[in-house]
């Protein structure tokens, strides 16, 4: 097994890594607002069984979550593959971090917008698209941010059910060259890239929302 | 001059304290309604309440003919859009700028297409003198400038009847004068008004009538220079030896 071969497995378990924490990052973050926004409701039925969700998803370990998704759905009946079963824990997982970002978010914005757009005429949930949650997003986008970076690296825990990603690839060329310190070494380094890079693009966004 | 707005017997408490103990009054079109009195008597929970800003207790109120059914959202909604409050802190959105600011209401609400709102939004902002801020955000208005501009996206949905809620409070003294140069240009044109003030001065100048709310109740409800020249009620003789001393 030469280097070249390496590392082409290496990239293309990056390739896996940032695909599968790409659509993880977009359904948690739409999951998590949905879940943030029924937090905050006055509604008792709305706000409770968020909570328990987010409670549930942030008291368990998210291997369990994984465990539960890809062995335990099949059990009853749901077969999915792999790659949908990481997608789902993972996003599931997101989502309650996310929920509690975007309530927070929200509960940061000046009451006095939520006054004056009602006073305007907007319903509770038009002054929620249209005041409170860009408020509330640019409030927490460093926030969000963090939880993007963490999503990235517990993506590597989706290898314990057989997913080609990054870890796991280094995994099998240390099994057939046995250089375990650098190919680890080179795993940390693609998945520093990744997270200092998007790290990089929410300072950049940070300063373009900013407000002169 | 016909009736606008008719609030019977309103009445409000937060938890065991009663804020409002039934409140009556009636505005009549065109009319500028002065509502002064101590701090903590109520003034602004009235004025909350009147715009429905607050959950009201117990009471009815009835504008332009028809009773409001406080459960209804048809109800409030319609209310909302007709009526218009300009708020002590301003509340603009900080992240729009001055011209989103006037057009997002009518556009969201009243379906006003993009282009005739923003020919509107400029001629409100003509009227205030802030014309060249059509394009910045409220962070780099002074107070004087935001409040003239929640002033513009009140007077956006064309509302029947305005509320100011202690419009000058927050400001700086010598941004005062020309927000209440607004408000007064307001009142010539013609505009339906209930306004919350401790500017004695400007109320005595703008105000059809002085309501002075103290402890829940209306206790005196008459002209300004009966008011401010011949009080007859104890406690606004009080309140005016204090404001005066």
């Amino acid at each position: 097994m030469d280097i070249m071969n390496s590392f082409s497995l290496l990239l293309n378990g990056a390739w896996i890594t940032l695909y599968i924490s790409g659509f993880s990052m977009v359904f948690g973050l739409v999951l998590g607002t949905v879940i943030g926004l029924m937090r905050v409701s006055a509604k008792k039925y709305i706000s409770v069984p968020a909570g328990v969700y987010v409670e549930f998803l942030r008291g368990t370990p998210l291997l369990v979550q994984i465990f539960l998704i890809y062995f335990g759905l099949p059990a009853i009946g749901m077969d999915i593959p792999s790659n949908i079963a990481a997608v789902l824990a993972l996003s599931i997982n997101s989502s309650a971090y996310i929920a509690e970002i975007v309530r927070s978010g929200i509960q940061s914005v000046d009451k006095g917008q939520f006054t004056a757009s009602t006073s305007l005429g907007f319903s509770y949930f038009q002054t929620m698209i249209n005041i409170i949650l860009p408020q509330a997003f640019r409030n927490t986008l460093p926030t969000i941010g963090n939880e993007f970076i963490a999503l990235i690296k517990e993506s590597s825990l989706i290898s314990v059910i057989g997913i080609a990603e990054l870890t796991r690839q280094g995994q099998f060329i240390i099994s057939r060259t046995f250089m375990s310190f650098e190919i680890y070494a080179g795993v940390a380094l693609i998945y520093f890239v990744m997270t200092f890079s998007v790290s990089r693009i929410f300072k950049a966004v940070e300063k373009r929302m900013a407000i002169a | 001059m016909s009736e606008i707005l008719k609030i019977k017997n309103l009445k409000k408490n937060f938890g065991k304290l009663d804020v409002l103990k039934g409140i009556n009054i009636s505005v009549k079109k065109g009319e500028v309604i002065v509502i002064v009195g101590p701090s903590g008597g109520g003034k602004s929970t009235f004025l909350r309440c009147a715009d429905l800003l607050e959950e009201i207790n117990e009471g009815n109120i009835i504008f332009e003919d028809s009773e409001i059914d406080f459960n209804s959202k048809a109800d409030r909604k319609k209310y909302f859009i007709k009526t218009s409050m300009v708020f002590q802190q301003f509340n603009l959105f900080p992240h729009k700028t001055v011209l989103q600011n006037l057009i997002l209401a009518p556009i969201k609400i009243k379906k006003i297409g993009k282009k005739d709102a923003e020919e509107k939004a400029i001629n409100l902002l003509k009227r205030v003198s802030l014309l060249d801020k059509a394009n910045s955000y409220p962070c780099n208005l002074s107070g004087g400038q935001q409040q003239r501009v929640a002033i513009a996206r009140a007077l956006m949905m064309d509302p029947h009847l305005m509320f100011f809620d202690e419009p000058t409070s927050a400001l700086d003294p010598e941004l005062v004068g020309e927000v209440l140069a607004v408000i007064k240009e307001l009142a010539n044109d013609g505009m339906t008004m209930m306004i919350v003030t401790h500017e004695m001065g400007f109320a005595r100048e703008v105000a059809d009538r002085i309501v002075f709310i103290d402890s829940g109740v209306i206790v005196e409800e008459c002209r300004p220079e009966k008011f401010f020249y011949q009080p007859e009620n104890e406690r606004v003789k009080e309140f005016l030896n204090r404001i005066i001393a």
